[in-house]
Order: C-alpha cells, then sequence, then structure tokens
C-alpha cells in the first residue's frame, strides 16, 4: 500500500561521496531536498582506501572546492596525513593527497548534511522512480512511501544489486555488509536505461598490533601542508600527522597466487563485471606482469578510532585460506591478524552515453545520475559528478540553463565529457594524461578557474568572492609589476648573475626574464628585487608560476582558443542525423546516440571522422537559413 | 577552424604551360608577402588594391623558384570569400611544386581536398542548392585522399611510421604512469634516456623526409634491374615497353660512371632500368657483369624483373637469379607466352615462390598486366595522376616535418631542465602527426598503452 508524503524539489538517492555534494549543491541553491540512505551511519563512507585525492583526483577536490563543494572542507578537517605528490615535477602534476580518519570524515560529513537548511535525511531504499510524460514525478520507498519530487538524482555507488565476492564466498550486500540496493536497477530498465555491470575491489584491513613495522620503511606527510580547501589556510589546519608504512611483496607471495589462481573468481569466470585496470588486484598484477619481482604494499591507517589498517595494493579476491598465506608472506606482516578480507565488489551502474553533459539522463526529463552509477570509480570523481548533478537539477527547476564545464576549464569537464562521449567498458578513474590542457588546469589555481562560476551560480558567498578577487588582482599586479620591472647591467646585479651561475646581461631586461631562466625562480631573485611587497605563498605561487611558464601556458591557450572555436558551433537540439546526406553510417549511429551538444563533442566521437564533420558542419549552415 | 590559412595547386593539368597555386585564409597576404618579390619595388601585396595583378618572382633562400604573376583578391570577394592570392606559375610541374611548398613554408597549411569549395560554401560564397554536392565532394575527395595517402606508404614506410609512434608512444606511457602512480614508477635518470631515443628518432623522421625531398619514386623513378638468361627476351621486352604509345624514352648518363639508365615513363609511373652493361644486346647480366656485382644492383634496385623463357627447361642460370631475387621487390615473367610453352608457369611458380606474369614482348601481350603488378608492388595502385601521388607526397612529408618539429621541442625541454610531464605534449603532437601518415586516429591508445605496460594503482 502506498503512503504518499510530503512533496520536494529534489530527491538525491544515496548519500556516498556523490550524494552528499549533489544535496548539498541543491539545498544550497534553495531547493527543498531529500536523501535517502540505506543507513545514516554509512553517510559519505570510505569503503575503500582511506584517502581523499591523489594524482588528477586531488585536482577534482580543488576544483569542486572553487565551486562551492564540501569535500575539501571536508577532508581539510578530518586528514591525518597529507602530502603533495609529484613535487619534483612540474606545477601541472603536483597532486595533493590527504589520509583521512575515515570514521571522521564520515561523522563530520553527516554533521554537515543533517544541518543543512532545506535538507531533510530519509533512512531508507528507493526502489522506484516514478515518471510521467517523461519528466520525473516522485521516487517510492521499498516500504511502499511515495515522495512527489520534480527532479532526481541517482547516486547509489556500489550498492545497486551489489555482490561481495572472494574464493567461492559470495554475499548479495553492499560494501562493508551494508545492504545493497536490490530494485531500483528493474525500475531503470523499465525506463529503457541501459545497465552495465562492473567490478572493483578492496584489500584486507589488518589489526595494527600484529604487524611488525621495523621491517617496514616510514612514510611521512609534509612539513607544509597545503589545505584542499581555498578556504582555509595553512594555520586553520596544521596538526599532528599519523604514519603509513611502505613494505614489498617478494617470490613467495607471488608463489602463493600463482598456485591458487584457479581459486580466484576473478580466473574462474565467476565474476562477470569489468574491473579497472588501473587498479588491479594483486593476483592481476602477479599474472600481467610476471617479470617484476616484487610490488610496493602501503600501509595505511583508517584512523584514530581503530586498529585496522588499510594494505594499500593488495586488493584481492582469492578464498580466505589464500589470503591469510598471501598477506604473511610481506614482511612485516608474518603474523598479521586479518580483521576484514579482502574481497572483490560487483555492481550495477549505467552507460554513461545516456547522459546528457549536464548529467541528466537524455530520456528522462529531471532524471540525473551521478557518481558510480555513471561508471566511474573514485570518491572524487563521484564528488565532482555529484555537486554538478546537484546544481545542475537545481538549475533545471528554476529554468536556467546548465552548468556545463568544458575540457579546458576544468578536470571536471574533461571527466564528465569522457563519461558522456566516449565509450567506458570500465570504471573510470581521472588520470592527468586524460586532461589535454593540463598546464592550464592545475591544482593551485583551481581557485582562479573556477571560483566565478561558483559565486555567479550561488555556492560561493559574497566574502569569499571578495577575497578571492583581492587575490586575483595582487596575482596580476605582482606578473605586471615583475614583468614591468627592468634591471640593467649594474656591477651589483652582474655580479648576483654570475654567482648564481647565470649569464650576465647584455641588456636590459625585466625581473620577469629573469625567472625564465632555468637556473633562477620567484623566490632566488628576491635580492635584486629590493622593492618586492609582502604577499601570500599563494600569490607569490602564481606569479612564480605564470612567469616561470609562460612560454609553454601560451602555447597551450592556444590550443584551447582553437578548441573553444568547435566547442562553440552548437549543434541544434532537432537535428535529425537521418535527413544528412552522406554521413557515413557508424558515424550516423554514434551521433544519434550520442547526441553531441557541439561539433566539439561530436569530433571526439571514436568514429566519427574528420570528413563526417565537414558533412555535418555543410549541413549545419544549411539547416540554420 | 575556419580561418587558417591554406594552399593547394588549382590547377589540376599535368604539365600545362601555366597553373595556379592558390592561398586562402586571414594570413593569405602575409604568406605571399614571405615568398614574393615584386619586379618593380613598390607596395607589399598586402598593401595592393583587390582585384589587381603584380609581376614578379618567388624567392627562396634568395634563389628565384619562378617568375609569376600574382592575382590579389580580398575578402569576401573571392572564390572562398576569404583573403585569397593566386599564383600563375609559369616553369611547368616540378616548379610549381617547389613554389607550393615555399607556401607551405611561409605558415600556410595544405589544403585538404575540396577545401577551398568547402569554405566557398561556409562562407556563404556558394548557393545554398550546391549544398549536397558540396557534401559529396566531401566526401568524395576526403575517401580519396585518404585512399591515396595510405595506398602510397611503402610497406617499409608504414613499417617505420608504425614503429616509430611505437616508440613515442611507449616514452609517453612510461612518463604519464610515473606522474598517476609517482609512488610505485620511478622516472629518476630517464630524460638520458628519452634524449637517446629521440635523437634515433629524430634520425630516422630526418632520413624519411630527405627520401621524400629527393622525390624518389617521381623524379628517379623506380630503379629497375632486369635479369634473365641469354635469349629469354629481356630486350624484346625491353623495346615492347618503350614502344608502348604511353611511354617516354629518353636516354641520361647515369650517377655512376659506367652505367646507363634508361628512362620509361609508363602510364604515370617513372621505370629507371639500370643497363649495367648495356643490356639491349647483352646475354646474362649474371654471367657478362659477374655475380658479384649483379648482386650489388639487386641490392639497390627498387624493383627486379625476372625474364623467363617459356619455351625453354628452367636451367641452372635461373635457378641462380631465383636465388639472388630472395627477399627482393621483384616480378617474375614468362616470355615467349605465344610459343608453345615447355616451361610452364605453375612451374615456375613453383620453382620460384612468386607468382608468374605470362607475357608475350613480341606480342605486346601481358604488358597491361605487368604494368598493373608494378603499380600494386608500389601502392600505386589507385593512382592516376602524377599530381596526386606528389600531393599525398607533401601531405606525408609535411606530416613528418611537424613530428619532427615536436621531438626537437622535447629536447629543447629536456635541454632546460624542464620536468618530465612538459615533454608529453609534444610527444603526443609527434605521435598524432604520424598518425596521420598511416590513416590512425589516436582514441584511448595513450590510456591503453598505459594500462597494458604498467603495473599501476592500489
Amino acid at each position: 500500500m502506498d503512503h504518499i508524503y510530503e512533496t520536494y524539489d529534489v530527491a538525491v538517492i544515496g548519500a556516498g561521496h556523490a550524494g552528499c555534494e549533489a544535496a548539498l549543491a541543491s539545498a544550497r541553491l534553495g531547493m527543498n531536498t531529500i536523501v535517502f540512505v540505506v543507513s545514516t551511519d554509512s553517510i559519505a563512507l570510505m569503503p575503500c582506501n582511506p584517502n581523499v585525492g591523489g594524482t588528477s583526483k586531488g585536482h577534482l577536490v580543488r576544483e569542486l572546492d572553487a565551486l562551492g563543494g564540501e569535500m575539501g572542507k571536508n577532508i581539510d578537517r578530518t586528514f591525518i596525513q597529507s602530502k603533495m605528490l609529484n613535487c619534483s615535477k612540474g606545477p601541472a602534476v603536483h597532486s595533493l593527497r590527504a589520509q583521512a580518519d575515515k570514521q571522521e570524515y564520515s561523522r563530520s560529513m553527516r554533521r554537515v548534511l543533517e544541518n543543512q537548511e532545506n535538507l531533510t535525511l530519509k533512512q531508507a531504499e528507493v526502489c522506484d522512480i516514478l515518471v510521467e510524460d517523461g519528466h520525473v514525478t516522485g521516487v517510492r520507498t521499498y516500504s511502499g512511501g511515495v515522495y512527489p519530487c520534480r527532479a532526481a538524482i541517482i547516486c547509489t555507488g556500489t550498492y545497486l544489486n551489489a555482490r561481495c565476492i572472494y574464493g567461492d564466498t559470495s554475499t548479495y550486500t553492499g560494501p562493508n555488509g551494508l545492504p545493497a540496493a536490490n530494485h531500483l536497477t528493474d525500475s531503470l530498465k523499465k525506463l529503457g536505461i541501459e545497465i552495465y555491470r562492473f567490478k572493483t575491489g578492496t584489500p584486507a584491513r589488518i589489526d595494527k598490533r600484529s604487524i611488525d613495522f621495523s621491517k617496514m620503511e616510514e612514510q611521512r606527510g609534509d612539513e607544509r601542508i597545503v589545505p584542499f580547501s581555498f578556504e582555509n589556510t595553512e594555520d586553520d589546519i596544521k596538526r599532528e600527522q599519523a604514519l603509513c608504512w611502505l613494505t614489498y611483496t617478494n617470490e613467495t607471495t607471488h608463489e602463493i597466487i600463482r598456485k591458487n589462481i584457479d581459486r580466484s573468481p576473478l580466473y574462474s569466470g565467476d565474476i562477470k563485471g569489468t574491473g579497472p585496470r588501473y587498479c588491479p588486484s594483486i593476483e592481476d598484477k602477479v599474472m600481467k606482469f610476471p617479470d617484476k619481482d616484487r610490488h610496493q604494499v602501503f600501509i595505511e591507517p583508517e584512523g584514530y578510532y581503530t586498529n585496522e589498517m588499510y594494505i594499500s595494493g593488495m586488493s584481492s579476491s582469492l578464498p580466505e585460506d589464500v589470503q591469510v598465506q598471501m598477506y604473511r608472506s610481506v614482511p612485516g606482516l608474518e603474523n598479521a591478524k586479518i580483521v576484514r578480507n579482502a574481497y572483490a565488489i560487483e555492481y550495477d551502474c549505467l552507460n554513461p552515453m545516456q547522459l546528457k553533459p549536464s548529467l541528466e539522463l537524455k530520456k528522462i526529463g529531471g532524471l540525473f545520475s551521478a557518481g558510480q552509477m555513471n561508471g566511474s570509480s573514485g570518491y572524487e570523481e563521484a564528488a565532482a559528478q555529484g555537486i554538478i548533478a546537484g546544481i545542475n537539477a537545481a538549475r533545471l527547476l528554476k529554468g536556467l540553463e546548465p552548468l556545463i564545464l568544458d575540457r579546458s576549464q576544468a578536470y571536471i569537464g574533461v571527466l564528465i565529457d569522457d563519461l558522456c562521449t566516449k565509450e567506458t567498458h570500465e570504471p573510470y578513474r581521472m588520470m592527468t594524461s586524460r586532461a589535454e590542457y593540463r598546464l592550464i588546469l592545475r591544482q593551485d589555481n583551481a581557485d582562479l578557474r573556477l571560483t566565478e562560476i561558483g559565486h555567479q551560480i550561488g555556492l560561493i558567498d559574497d566574502e569569499r568572492y571578495e577575497k578571492f578577487c583581492l587575490k586575483k588582482k595582487q596575482i596580476e599586479d605582482e606578473i605586471h609589476r615583475l614583468k614591468t620591472t627592468m634591471i640593467g647591467g649594474k656591477a651589483a646585479i652582474q655580479e648576483f648573475l654570475t654567482s648564481h651561475g647565470s649569464t650576465p646581461l647584455k641588456t636590459a631586461v625585466s625581473l620577469g626574464d629573469l625567472i625564465t631562466r632555468p637556473e633562477f625562480d620567484y623566490y632566488s631573485i628576491a635580492e635584486i628585487d629590493p622593492d618586492r611587497p609582502e604577499l601570500s605563498t599563494d600569490v607569490c605561487e602564481q606569479a612564480e608560476i605564470e612567469l616561470k611558464y609562460e612560454g609553454y601556458i601560451t602555447k597551450q591557450l592556444q590550443q584551447i582558443q582553437a578548441f573553444k572555436k568547435t566547442e562553440s558551433k552548437m549543434i541544434p537540439d532537432d537535428l535529425d542525423y537521418d535527413e544528412v546526406p552522406s554521413l557515413r553510417i557508424e558515424a550516423r549511429q554514434k551521433l544519434k546516440a550520442i547526441k553531441p551538444l557541439s561539433i566539439g563533442q561530436a569530433s571526439r566521437i571514436s568514429g566519427v571522422s574528420p570528413a563526417d564533420i565537414s558533412v555535418l558542419l555543410v549541413y549545419m549552415s544549411r539547416f540554420k537559413n | 577552424m575556419k580561418n587558417d590559412t591554406i594552399c593547394a595547386i588549382a590547377t589540376g593539368a599535368t604539365n600545362a604551360g601555366i597553373s595556379i597555386v592558390r592561398i586562402s585564409g586571414d594570413d593569405a597576404f602575409t604568406v605571399a608577402d614571405r615568398i614574393f618579390v615584386a619586379k618593380k619595388p613598390g607596395k607589399k601585396l598586402s598593401e595592393r588594391k583587390t582585384h589587381t595583378l603584380t609581376y614578379g618572382y618567388i624567392i627562396s633562400n634568395d634563389e628565384v623558384i619562378d617568375e609569376v604573376l600574382v592575382s590579389v583578391m580580398r575578402g569576401p570577394h573571392s572564390y572562398t570569400a576569404e583573403n585569397t592570392v593566386e599564383i600563375n606559375c609559369h616553369g611547368g610541374y616540378i616548379v610549381t611544386k617547389k613554389v607550393l611548398e615555399c607556401c607551405l613554408g611561409a605558415g600556410a597549411r595544405l589544403a585538404e581536398p575540396g577545401e577551398f569549395t568547402k569554405r566557398a560554401f561556409l562562407n556563404g560564397r556558394i548557393d545554398l542548392s550546391q549544398a549536397e554536392a558540396v557534401i559529396d565532394l566531401i566526401n568524395a575527395s576526403n575517401d580519396a585522399a585518404i585512399r591515396n595517402s595510405v595506398a602510397q606508404l611503402s610497406g617499409k614506410l608504414r613499417d617505420k611510421v608504425v614503429s616509430l609512434r611505437d616508440k613515442i608512444i611507449r616514452d609517453t606511457a612510461y612518463i604519464e604512469a610515473a606522474l598517476d602512480d609517482p609512488e610505485h614508477i620511478d622516472l629518476t635518470g630517464f630524460s638520458d634516456d628519452l634524449e637517446i631515443h629521440l635523437n634515433d628518432e629524430i634520425k630516422e623522421i630526418e632520413y624519411l623526409i630527405s627520401g621524400f625531398e629527393n622525390g624518389k619514386l617521381i623524379q628517379n623513378g623506380i630503379r629497375t634491374v632486369i635479369l634473365g638468361k641469354p635469349n629469354a627476351g629481356k630486350s624484346t621486352l625491353l623495346n615492347a615497353l618503350t614502344g608502348t604509345k604511353r611511354a617516354i624514352v629518353t636516354d641520361i648518363p647515369g650517377t655512376t660512371r659506367d652505367i646507363l639508365e634508361e628512362i620509361i615513363v609508363l602510364d604515370g609511373i617513372t621505370l629507371n632500368i639500370v643497363d649495367t652493361a648495356g643490356i639491349h644486346n647483352t646475354d646474362d647480366i649474371v654471367e657478362k657483369i659477374g655475380v658479384e656485382r649483379a648482386v650489388d644492383e639487386i641490392d639497390n634496385a627498387d624493383l627486379c624483373l625476372f625474364v623467363a623463357d617459356a619455351s625453354r627447361e628452367l636451367d641452372d642460370d635461373d635457378r641462380k637469379i631465383i636465388d639472388l631475387l630472395k627477399g627482393k621487390n621483384a616480378l617474375v615473367l614468362l616470355n615467349k607466352s605465344d610459343l608453345t610453352p615447355v616451361l610452364s608457369a605453375e612451374e615456375l611458380k613453383a620453382a620460384c615462390g612468386r607468382d608468374v606474369i605470362s607475357v608475350s614482348a613480341r606480342d605486346e601481350k601481358g604488358i597491361d598486366v605487368f604494368v598493373s603488378e608494378i603499380k600494386k608492388l608500389f601502392g600505386l595502385g589507385t593512382l592516376e595522376k602524377k599530381e596526386d601521388i606528389f600531393i599525398s607526397k607533401l601531405r606525408h612529408k609535411e606530416l613528418l616535418q611537424n613530428a619532427l618539429d615536436s621531438l626537437n621541442e622535447v629536447l629543447k625541454s629536456i635541454d632546460l631542465g624542464m620536468s618530465e610531464d612538459f615533454f608529453s605534449i609534444d610527444l603526443m603532437n609527434a605521435y598524432t602527426s604520424l598518425g596521420g601518415i598511416i590513416g590512425e586516429e589516436i582514441d584511448d591508445d595513450l590510456a591503453d598503452k598505459i594500462f597494458k605496460e604498467f603495473c599501476m594503482g592500489k
């Protein structure tokens, strides 16, 4: 028997990393929002690794923060170790990563959700999406509660028809033994939505007291901490940091795995879902890379509240008895007591090519989807999609144009464009190599790229925005000053140059020119720059990067200009590809399925050739007339 | 997208008296000014009135390439509705080609087939009713271009490009894998290795480019050696070839002192027949100049023609030749197909492991088959006109040059002490350029390579 309850603007299904951001964005933009969760104890749960950020994922979190998301602030509140990765490389690939206290992270996010105006939390499993005339009208829970709504966002993560497997043990549960969501898939299929089955996995958790850390290398956090959120300074979040540890597998480990490989459900064929190649199980690593005689294993605390340690690098779905042998063959883990076994998890998700770049389903108005449901993997990828889905649900209801970030604006843009345009056959992970304009899409300038947008949308308040504008101006002024402050061949300067192994000046140059020399940077020329104003580290950093890499940056900006040209050539919504003469069959099919927004997007579809694009351009210009 | 400046030979004819090189796009005048000097010094082309003609010279490296008439047309009053320069060249085909190369060097890009027409349409210059015709044109010409372009590739060039691409993407994938997973993959010292790889790759590409500059197949022809025992009919064959109506025969001294080359242009293909000791009246090349010399010639040849005699049994001379042909580009002709056969095509095929073409040099029979086999062998099958060969070659050369420039950029970045992530942009540019030669797209090559080759992740 159905019971109809009060009406909401937006219903969010799931309160993982995507669901939390979606719900918060929607509520903060004034939408009356309800968020359904299988257990209120599992809000913003981190069922796998205890990190936020990492290469390219760190970029996503900082972008999310610049748009007004919560993940960055939440990890700043709850991290126990922080590291900037790739510090020896160029600024484009510096990536922030923090170890989280998992429980604190989850609790802290729950607190934010519970205290958010316009936001209602409800523990219930949603079974049905109610649709009338091609538009969402509500959702129905397992217990028969009907919640009318004008938009819904599916953020079911790994819970849809989830199944956890190791060896021949398999249970139909979500991660951490939480209940799976077993009904929504059918409802989606009935709505004509194509469903994929993906797989991922997690390693064992081991009791800290059973580990011999003396056989491992210590891994410390950074001295200087960069916050994820642009609202925080280092002083706001500085704290005592926890230790991680590094050890290695060895030939014995590999021998154990090889001997038992036929008992792995990944190899026996029991697991049908497609797993991520960038996150292989230890059995995959051993079988696919037989030449490697050892693999790294990082031992990471799950938080201060527990003795459980996460065994990073050794996810597995081997049977329990093999797991025990395998982990105990690793130096330092000889007497390891496994608290939770490693397992693989299979789950349903949708084919993301069914989405518009706004993350609304093409088929059903008002129905959005975000996170692992869209075939991505990772907390950060999920959160990034969550905020976009939340913003766009709100904007749809307000009758506003959706927010679509393009590939030259943000990693978030790359992520969503890839998902919607390119076929995904495995859980999608963000990588810096996927961003063609990565020199511009740096983690250090995420605020400069996106705060303006966050403010326009309404998720960045005026106070923060004014602070941002000041910072932006300071950067511009400082760059201008450095570019226009000329230094001549005074003896003191020539001496300074030669003493730093640099060539003396023949003509006057600007301070900016000196910074571009490989042997100098912003900081090392301070001595010959007496008028330098007192500026924050962030401002100095921007001036340094913009000047130091100016040549490369200009090159990328030119590429972006060319890119924007095709991106701004919009394809009319009602263009009938069957009417376009001379398109090749494959291109016609792909274009019909994906319905690209722009010529730019169309050109990225595999199977659409430059000739097809020319045909399309010619046809469109006739169409216009 | 539509405003970059393009150029091409706008006239289709072969060695017509006048041919036109057209430049179209925002920078058309600037490009032309870089290579054109007026007879009477005065205004630059960019300062001249629209629809005027100027007489002068195309200059490259202070050398006059051609005496030309140049017309200046300002957009929108031109065929493409863009700024357009048309260079009327007088010096024949080779010279026109040089003028086009000058335009490319001065900053224009080689136009895609049909691109002038496409621009004309997109700029509203052509009537809308012609839209569908334009679409067909674009399609047809693109397909043809791709076909020609790919068909142009000899197996060797293709293999080289594939192997170059493979090396480049492997290095890129290694860098990217390390950037994405710095805790598992270390880049220490990699720049040194990369520099070595790059220098090798650059050398290879430079070598390929120099091959294009010689325009080997076009200008020098296919270096061909004819082999066969005495009286197999080599000279009759040669006469048959030279006697063909379509063929042009000239005698020019060869590069080696005592070697005479006979050039036969046959149905658009230039055969450069090496007559090491006067093949017209000789008996057996193997006998006459010695096995060692023959081996040399065969090694240097692009093509060996083995003429066997259908009226006689296979003998040791034939077998000697068959041995020499192993691993070479060769065609086997069974001559005297007009006589009662003693040696059958099957028998000969079994002996040499190659397809056999039956010909009668005396009756000029089978010559067409033979010519089309040569075309197939050199991937010239679909090409009808010399210009097509040249254009697709030029396209290849342009792409090779782009790849070369990109790799040099990487070297520069290494030299400047930039970190590895800066290398990827230019490495991938080189990879894409090379991909254009063999008609392959990038898509997810890089990600695939990363995952396949390197063990990543948690």
